[in-house]
């Protein structure tokens, strides 16, 4: 599924236009990712959660040239099912 | 964060009632979980993909015991997050 597939569906279910589905799955993700910005994690109760971990800096090697690079501290965001979502999956 | 926050930014920026926003907010929850109950992946540019990926099966072991442990097959979610999701950087190599 895509966005537009997202888009599309939830306009047929809450009996509104394209464009109004748009706003309300544009201002979900990004609630989800301005939270995940300031390092705090999301909680979807039967879904799941959203939270970021740091990965420290690390020196890395140019696989072509052998030669160092340092790569910075990175903030990565993570997904956890929920254990419902976790069944749902599962046993289908 | 949790749900009911996401609702507060729905209320907001749609100007809808707190049952509307809620609404809003278990459909499409429902929406996307559906479409990973039937294996299909669920992919948002610049938030992520939903991978639905099939476990590994064979002979699993605890580390502790050596103990065997067959693993059953399975199903379960990936997510893997747009490069460019918190950082605003598009992973792009410079050019």
């Amino acid at each position: 599924m895509t966005k537009m597939q997202l888009i599309e569906q939830l306009s047929k279910k809450m009996e509104v236009n394209h464009a109004e589905a748009e706003g309300i799955v544009d201002a979900f993700f990004q609630a989800i990712v301005d939270a995940l910005k300031k390092e705090d994690k999301v909680e979807l109760r039967g879904f799941g959660s959203f939270r970021v971990k740091k990965r420290a800096a690390r020196m890395a090697r140019n696989p072509r040239t052998g030669a160092a690079v340092p790569v910075p501290e990175k903030v990565i965001p993570y997904f956890k099912a929920s254990k419902e979502l976790k069944q749902l999956i599962e046993g289908s | 964060m949790i749900k009911s926050d996401i609702v507060n930014v729905i209320c907001e920026r749609l100007k809808y009632n707190r049952p509307r926003a809620e609404m809003a907010v278990e459909e499409l929850l429902q929406i996307m979980k559906d479409d990973l109950k039937t294996g299909e992946r669920i992919e948002l540019r610049g938030f992520g993909v939903f991978l639905v990926r099939a476990k590994k099966t064979g002979v699993g072991r605890n580390p502790k015991t050596g103990e065997q442990i067959p693993l059953q097959p399975g199903r379960v979610i990936k997510f893997k997050p747009s490069k460019d999701v918190l950082t605003g950087d598009s992973g792009a190599p410079a050019t």
